[in-house]
């Protein structure tokens, strides 16, 4: 069990909450994952990535979109309430360039919609490493964007925000100042983190020009310890688990069509288990 | 009596499900003898001086020991000789596979000419186990030393229990958030009730082993960690061969082809079968297609039948000869209704523009030179391509050892084919870190995994002697 400390609705469907896990709080690392269930009898086990922790207070961070029965179930939950079963930390930690190996470089991080979240600590590291960092944001509307605040701490002027009707910043898609920027040079690395359509034109928007795009990939998962094999995907020539081989990959390798079509298997069972968990707090 | 009479004591047929009535439920299949069916077929033991049945069982039960008890009707002092060297009985008399091990060398089986007419030793033993007594367990005092057992499929729970029995402090880590590992998430309730497992786990807290659920070791702590930091003075490693293997055929990727991990964790773990309950979803094909030949196959199978399938076909390269399934769940599989499609092996799956699986390619095999195990290496025959409309695939071929401990433990010694490495007394090349089961052995058996845990438990009790 784990205990719900603090809780903040950032958006219309966007939720942060704070909840003890002291073990995970100690050993995570920017880029790893969680299973959350909110009931460990009959509920689902879903993956969630941890946006921030703090090894004091023995708190992890989650910040989730209200997508399916359980994360709707999630955010009905208050403080003092506890969350039946947190496990991780899982997944490969993010390789932070100058500090995991190779020189500081210039690195641009596109989050989009609720991808900032799992982006922020890493693009801490990154700063923190002695990286030259970009920020792109990029949500639907000026409502939808998470921890402005937060980013702009890290990017200073560096940050772009982009929404597709112009409500805050450019109006637009994320890929496009992230184009210019590759035209521009000298882009070491770029890493999305965001929904996987976004991911997937982000990928296909740099390999013209070569440049190393990392991506973090978030499939249907069970046990998140390689046993199931649900998350499998094609990187290059091989299948890969995101739970245990990921949840980072080559952007340019992935087989994006593959993936998105693995992500709506269960989409009817999904829509009807939102419908009657929505039916619950009528 | 003499063996004469003995012969003519009639074999025992177990009661069980109606075939049609169980293919489209989740009850236990095989119903378990009657006290005066256990007895009866318990009469039937020689007794042999030699103890054939003995030299088959992995962990040297005393068979004809407990079979004397039980032709007696004392099934409380059958279960106390059974648990003298097996702690899982109730288990092992389901889902061992006897006629492999101990009823194989069975001498009324020899005399009867028919390995189905030994004594059927596994369901005796089972009655015993559900119906027997064996009293209650006495640890040995305190030794003041922590023991943790990661893991908590078989070879946790007997590693657990010895050396709660030998006084040890024990902590149980499961990353599952139920303990019982295969027990729990890949056999199913139709042929291992998972109150069963659930006694087991239950029996294990009541000897004081903590039960930590939820903790991954090797990612929410490290084996070094539960060491030099911790406090514990030795670590099991018994995290089984939880890593699905794949065929690498075209289309294995697609919608619609799964592990048999999967789709048997989703269906038991997750209870999919309870629809409109559990919130974990199932993919509910028509047309299943499961490939290989075990233990595995035949349960996801069955329960892919169980779910609504209309069609299921169990497809395996070699002949039913071959088949490393248990034979009474090949028996179970075809009443209920799968089809089985022996010497044939899938070639290529097939998806329609949505990605779905939408048929397959198969081959014809034949059997030629036996190979490295033994059996005739199926050989594929050219040109004999064949189509089959299914919507589903399940790959039941097999699982590697999980590579999370060992990747995450400096130090520790694999093999190639990454299972751990261990001495006799089942330590591993770390001092104070044992390992046992399918980590080590590659995929085995439930009572072969149990034999490992109270290896390494007698292990590290010598071990914890020298500290």
């Amino acid at each position: 069990m784990n205990k719900i400390v603090a809780k903040e609705q950032l958006s219309e469907n966007v939720f942060r909450m704070e909840v003890e896990a002291p073990l995970i709080a100690a050993e995570r690392k920017a880029g790893q994952f969680v299973i959350v269930m909110i009931d460990e009898d009959k509920g689902e086990r879903i993956p969630l990535t941890i946006a921030d922790a703090s090894k004091e207070r023995g708190t992890i961070t989650l910040i989730f979109q209200t997508v399916g029965a359980s994360t709707l179930k999630m955010s009905h939950l208050e403080v003092g309430d506890s969350i039946a079963a947190i496990l991780g930390p899982l997944g490969q930690p993010t390789h932070i360039m100058g500090r995991d190996g190779g020189k500081p470089g210039k690195v641009v991080c596109v989050g989009g919609g609720i991808g900032v979240a799992p982006m922020h600590p890493i693009a801490q590291a990154l700063k923190a490493a002695g990286n030259d960092v970009t920020i792109i944001m990029g949500a639907r509307n000026k409502g939808l964007f998470v921890m402005e605040k937060e980013m702009r701490e890290i990017a200073g002027d560096k940050l772009i925000l982009i929404t597709d009707d112009g409500s805050s910043g450019r109006k637009g898609l994320v890929t496009e100042p992230l184009k210019e920027l590759c035209e521009a040079g000298a882009v070491d690395e770029v890493i999305a983190i965001g929904p996987p359509i976004m991911m997937k034109f982000c990928a296909l928007t740099t390999k013209p020009y070569g440049v190393k795009t990392t991506v973090s990939l978030n499939t249907i998962m069970i046990d998140g310890t390689g046993m199931c094999g649900g998350c499998r995907i094609t990187v290059g020539d091989e299948t890969k688990f995101v739970c245990v081989d990921g949840p980072e990959f080559d952007g340019h390798k992935v087989d994006w069509d593959q993936m998105l079509k693995r992500m709506a298997i269960f989409k009817p069972q999904e829509a009807a288990a939102k419908e009657h968990a929505c039916n619950l707090y009528k | 009596m003499t063996p004469k009479e003995r012969m003519a004591i009639p074999c025992q047929e177990m009661p069980e499900q109606d075939a049609v009535v169980r293919a489209r439920n989740m009850k236990e299949v095989a119903l378990g003898f009657t006290a005066e069916q256990a007895k009866i077929e318990a009469s039937r033991c020689m007794q042999c001086p030699t103890k054939p049945c003995m030299t088959g069982c992995p962990v040297a039960i005393n068979i004809p020991g407990f079979l004397a008890k039980a032709a007696e009707g004392d099934f409380d002092g059958a279960l106390k000789i059974i648990k003298e060297t097996s702690l899982l009985p109730a288990v092992c008399g389901r889902v061992c596979p006897q006629e492999k091990q101990c009823q194989k060398f069975c001498t009324m089986g020899k005399l009867m000419k028919n390995v189905d007419k030994a004594v059927a030793i596994g369901r005796v033993e089972r009655y015993c186990a559900d119906h027997g007594d064996a009293g209650e367990v006495v640890c040995a005092p305190k030794t003041g030393k922590r023991v943790a057992i990661v893991g908590s499929g078989p070879a946790g729970i007997t590693c657990a229990a010895d050396c709660a029995k030998a006084g040890h402090d024990v902590t149980l880590f499961e990353a599952f958030h139920k303990a019982g590992g295969v027990l729990v998430y890949g056999i199913p309730e139709f042929r291992l009730p998972k109150s069963i497992v659930q006694k087991e786990i239950d029996g294990l807290k009541k000897l004081g082993v903590k039960v930590e659920t939820n903790y991954c070791v090797g990612r929410t702590r490290k084996v070094s960690d539960f060491l030099e930091k911790d406090g514990f003075d030795a670590v099991f490693v018994g995290t089984g061969a939880g890593l699905p293997k794949f065929m690498g055929l075209p289309g294995e990727n697609l919608v619609g082809v799964f592990s048999a991990n999967e789709y048997l964790t989703r269906a038991n773990l997750m209870k999919a079968y309870l629809e409109g309950e559990a919130e974990t979803p199932f993919w509910h094909g028509k047309k299943v297609a499961v490939l290989g030949g075990g233990n595995v196959a035949m349960d996801a199978s069955r329960m892919a039948l169980r779910l609504g399938a209309e069609k299921v076909y169990l497809i395996y390269r070699r002949s039913l000869e071959e088949m490393p399934a248990r034979k009474e769940e090949v028996h179970h599989a075809k009443a209920e209704g799968v089809e089985f499609l022996m010497l044939q092996n899938a070639k290529e799956i097939h998806g329609d523009e949505s990605g779905k699986v939408c048929g397959m390619t198969c081959l014809k095999y034949e059997l030629g030179e036996p190979d490295a195990s033994g059996r005739r290496s199926p050989v594929a025959i050219p040109g004999s391509e064949f189509e089959l409309d299914v919507d589903t695939v399940v790959v039941a071929v097999g699982n590697a050892s999980n590579p999370l401990i060992p990747a995450t433990t400096e130090g520790l010694e694999v093999n190639k084919r990454g299972n751990i490495v261990v001495d006799e007394h089942n330590m591993t090349s770390i001092p104070g870190v044992f390992a046992g089961g399918d980590i080590v052995l590659g995929a085995a058996t439930v009572i072969l995994a149990m034999g490992e845990g109270r290896r390494a438990a007698a292990g590290i009790t010598e071990y914890l002697k020298t500290k």
